[in-house]
């Protein structure tokens, strides 16, 4: 342990977001540095590597302006920590946790250091109450549970945007009481912002949100959900409540991950992202859960924007091999008007079979959702077969699935702007399967 | 002798301290982190730590422990939950708290816990390594003791024993403790393998009817994500017919092995009916805990199981999944510089792979009792491509591949197992274990196979001239397949339906398939298919 803070000058190259210093006594992996650049502007940064001759600095905030004679570094003999306290509800911060609501800064009263430490598997509690998202898709058939991490696939034009907006302000509880939400926006265009600022000014004091631009520096990308993550871990296992993070897109921190790992020179894997973006995305999905004894929850909603409408792009298919299960939005469904545009198929909540039932939503919840299912399926398959050989070609039967298919899309699927509570959702349920039932008869 | 830390690069750290051997177990810095040497070059080494490293700092001191990384074995794994490096995760939450923190080295076995020992050996006798010296009771069955170096023995105790107490002692010397510990990178000794012979009953109709898997065989499960690889391998670890399981969470989800805890602490074998946590150990590494530790774990689990195939009990590994391992392997090979292979995996991949998986089978143990390890692997393809790297891999030394397919999984056909191109190359063997108790078995499984194939075929017909252009015999071959697929093949883990006997699976598709032939002999005398359906259907309800 050192007993003074070290300044240093000896920045010996500087590529891209990275810093190299020589002849640095005694530096630690993960410590938090102080950077002063030549024109007097203050940076942070991370020690990422370290040899006897030399330290690698990550530099969060662009290395615009640095030099190698000047430019000043400041070694903390501290890993990078979060600043914790109330004070931070209802604030919006950037990727390096500074106002970005022309508010002064509130008074921590302690931090916390931003990687967070794993659960321990053996302390966490299974999750089991469902959460009311109010989209009838979701709550129907794919029901989040809390605790959970469920990710939205989009595909580019697709509207997420509407829908995380919704959720944000629709999100409710099983008894009806609300969220605290943590938003967290990465490489959000400054249009993009103004759309969820209106949101964010209505939701009072039950938010943190942290907004990095799509000009901010790129390394705040990596930075912003550790931050984020350290606030809703505070705030659901110290303070006690149930929280809800929603990060979009992760499509952007990948894309960071990446531009980062080629800085540093690391290995390339598929399509150019780093072989360790499994972990990576994992140190950040896994913060979610809950914990036997303690009554928060981090339930997690990251949205993955899929290039090229590819489900198995990397950034998505790593996301679903950590989360449980995801919400896949469909082009077909957008272009039909559908709203939102949620393809079911594909959909799948892993932990949905723990939040529903008699206890929970109601006693038919599983067997409306497996008809729903079931009878959709068919009605798609038959899509295709109505493309061959026409609808007259085909037996009643099958064209009464047809009909179901496409009243499950535009009566249960489809519900424009207005907000369905779980009752509503299944009520729905029941009526469609009525209608249809009596024609098949 | 302490060395001190020169570099640290994210998890690889380089130390300079002599006399240290490739796998040494080092301890590195003030909170004695744990970590194996990987590399030697001349008075230096570069260590792998397992543990989170953030804080680490040069000149930090480094402690050799003298030995490889090694786990405990003795009375008390069975029910136990463990990390990658065997910590006790319950133990590690009470003196840690409920975040898993670095620098804490609790022990894999109590040493409080009292257990009766009872000898089965004499003083006086001459006894060679992995003789049995006695047996105390764990759970629901024998735990034996093994000698585990050859003498001639002095003294032998009998009654209440603690496992830091010696149990017996050798005129040569030495004193003989009731545990021992073991190099995790090496396999367990033995005195020669076996040909596996029975099958592994794993109470799912599709693979114990189409693809059997044998006692001591090895299978892997390759599946995209949502195409239900974990709930497979946690219904087979509750029914499969075998006295201990081996549960590897590699590189998975925390709420998965939470869930999995909770109900494995509730359910009871269904053959001993004894709590199922009795005759498990899992070993739970989750994909946000150190990835070193991660690559480590499933042979901290394989030793532990071979230890129990020791004392000729049939043990059943489960790893979920390999994948994960795998991306371990290749993040540790990156931060030494090594050599890429294919898609940046080390080119010893397979190598290392067939290494491990080779720790399967039926042996005859030191000991002369017949002991099996079999593997049921699941691999997590990226992208859902199988022509990646680690399942090809495995493909190699794996005797039965059970593929999940995503468009079944998208069907709600649960296990998503297709039954085109997954293979069994136990199948013949299986086999003449069946026959003997059910003599249509092999005619059964040769029919079921074949409607299943000429659906296919028919079903492409159908797309173009729809059902209704189809020939009766062909409408009835086409609803006999889907209610083998429906009926048969599916099998919901979340009802009672999750686990079917031989004698269960045999019975079913024989019923299946002779309303088949019933129908099709009525069609042959001139009858219309769609009243005898119709009769069908009212006679059941």
């Amino acid at each position: 342990m050192r007993l003074s803070e070290h300044s240093y000058r000896t920045v010996s190259a500087v590529r891209g977001p990275l810093l190299f210093l020589n002849r640095v006594f005694q530096a630690r992996l993960g410590e938090l540095v102080n950077i002063t650049a030549p024109d007097g502007r203050a940076l942070t940064g991370e020690v990422l590597k370290l040899s006897a001759d030399q330290v690698l600095v990550q530099v969060f905030g662009g290395t615009h302006g640095l030099d190698t004679k000047t430019t000043t570094v400041r070694f903390s003999d501290a890993v990078m920590r979060a600043p914790l306290g109330p004070g931070c509800l209802g604030r919006v911060f950037d990727g390096s946790f500074r106002p970005r609501d022309e508010l002064p800064m509130f008074v921590p009263e302690k931090s916390m250091p931003v990687t967070g430490a794993p659960i321990n598997p053996v302390a966490r509690a299974h999750p089991e109450e469902f959460i009311e998202t109010g989209f009838s898709a979701i709550d129907g058939l794919s029901t989040l549970i809390k605790g959970q991490k469920l990710p939205i696939f989009s595909c580019a034009g697709l509207p997420a945007r509407e829908m995380t907006d919704q959720l944000l302000r629709q999100s409710r509880l099983p008894d009806g009481g609300p969220f605290v939400l943590v938003f967290v926006a990465l490489g959000l265009t400054h249009f993009e912002y103004q759309f969820y600022r209106q949101t964010l000014a209505h939701m009072q004091s039950r938010f943190v949100a942290f907004i990095n631009l799509a000009d901010d520096p790129v390394v705040e990308r990596l930075l912003a959900p550790r931050l984020a993550l350290t606030v809703a871990e505070e705030l659901a296992f110290q303070q006690e409540m149930d929280v809800l993070v929603i990060m979009t897109d992760m499509t952007n921190y990948c894309d960071a991950l990446r531009e980062i790992s080629t800085a540093r020179e690391e290995l390339p894997g598929r399509r150019g992202y780093p072989g360790h973006m499994y972990s990576d995305l994992a140190s950040l999905y896994e913060r979610a859960g809950r914990i036997h004894n303690r009554k928060g929850s981090i339930t997690l909603l990251p949205t993955v924007t899929m290039p090229e409408d590819d489900i198995t792009h990397p950034i998505s298919d790593l996301t679903g091999y950590i989360t449980e299960g995801q919400i896949v939005l469909s082009r077909e469904l957008h272009q039909k008007g559908i709203y939102p545009p949620v393809d079911v198929l594909p959909s799948l909540s892993r932990l949905m079979q723990y939040g529903i039932g008699k206890e929970q939503t109601r006693q038919d919840h599983r067997e409306l959702a497996n008809r729903l299912y079931r009878n959709y399926a068919k009605g798609c398959d038959l899509r295709r077969l109505e493309a061959v050989v026409g609808r007259d070609g085909m037996l009643a039967e099958d064209r009464h699935l047809l009909d179901f298919a496409d009243a499950f899309e535009s009566d249960f699927v489809h519900q424009g702007e207005t907000r369905r509570s779980m009752t509503e959702t299944l009520d729905t349920a029941v009526l469609l399967l009525e209608k249809f039932c009596e024609v098949a008869k | 002798m302490d060395g001190k830390v020169i570099s640290i690069s994210g998890a690889t750290v380089r130390v300079d301290l002599p006399d240290l051997k490739i796998g040494d177990r080092v301890f590195v810095g003030q909170d004695r982190l744990t970590g194996e040497v990987v590399r030697l070059e001349g008075e230096t080494a570069t260590v792998q730590v397992f543990e989170e490293n953030r804080g680490l700092g040069i000149g930090e001191p480094v402690q050799s422990a003298h030995s490889p990384l090694t786990v405990q074995l003795g009375p008390g794994l069975l029910g136990g939950i463990f990390d990658g490096l065997q910590r006790p995760l319950r133990r590690l939450k009470e003196i840690g708290g409920d975040f898993i923190a670095s620098g804490l080295a609790p022990s894999a076995l109590d040493f409080e816990q009292p257990w009766i020992f009872r000898p089965s050996s004499q003083t006086g006798a001459k006894l060679l390594r992995g003789a049995t010296l006695g047996c105390v009771r764990e759970g629901h069955l024998e735990h034996l003791l093994p000698l585990t170096e050859e003498g001639t023995l002095a003294t032998l105790t009998e009654g209440e024993i603690r496992l830091d107490q010696p149990i017996a002692s050798l005129e040569e010397g030495p004193s003989v403790l009731p545990w021992h510990s073991w190099p995790v990178r090496r396999a367990r000794p033995f005195k020669r393998k076996l040909s596996p012979e029975t099958p592994l009953i794993t109470g799912q109709r599709c693979l114990d009817f189409l693809f059997p898997l044998l006692k001591g065989g090895v299978a892997v499960v390759p599946g995209g994500f949502g195409t239900g690889k974990t709930v497979l391998e946690q219904t087979i670890a509750k029914f499969a017919d075998v006295d201990v399981v081996v549960y590897v969470g590699c590189g998975e989800r925390g709420n998965e092995m939470a869930g999995l805890l909770d109900e494995f602490a509730e359910l009871e074998d269904p053959l001993t009916k004894r709590p199922l946590m009795e005759r498990t150990i899992i070993v739970a590494n989750t994909s946000n805990m150190p990835v070193a530790a991660r690559e480590s774990s499933i042979f901290t689990a394989v030793t532990m199981a071979e230890y129990y195939r020791d004392m000729g009990l049939d043990v059943l590994f489960l790893a979920d999944s390999l994948s994960r391992w795998a991306e371990a392997l290749r993040e540790i090979s990156a931060a030494l510089e090594e050599m890429p292979g294919e898609d940046g995996y080390p080119t010893y991949l397979g190598s290392r792979l067939s290494g491990f998986i080779e720790r399967a089978g039926v042996v005859e143990t030191l000991g002369g009792a017949v002991g099996s390890l079999s593997m049921i692997l699941a691999v997590s393809p990226p992208g859902g491509d199988f022509a990646e790297p680690v399942t090809q891999a495995c493909l190699r030394v794996a005797g039965a591949f059970y593929m999940l397919d995503t468009r079944l999984a998208h069907r709600r056909h649960f296990p998503a197992i297709n039954w085109k191109q997954s293979y069994s190359l136990y199948g013949g063997v299986a086999k003449d274990h069946f026959v003997g108790k059910h003599p249509h078995w092999t005619e059964l499984q040769a029919r079921c196979t074949d409607i299943l194939q000429r659906e296919d075929a028919l079903r492409e017909v159908a797309e173009v001239v729809g059902m209704e252009g189809l020939q009766d015999r062909d409408r009835l071959l086409m609803r006999t397949a889907e209610q083998i697929r429906l009926d048969f093949l599916c099998q919901n883990s979340f009802t009672d339906d999750a686990y079917a006997t031989p004698d269960m699976t045999i019975v079913h598709i024989a019923r299946l398939i002779a309303e088949h032939d019933q129908i099709l002999s009525a069609l042959d005398q001139g009858k219309i298919l769609d009243e005898l359906l119709k009769e069908i259907k009212d006679a059941a309800l």
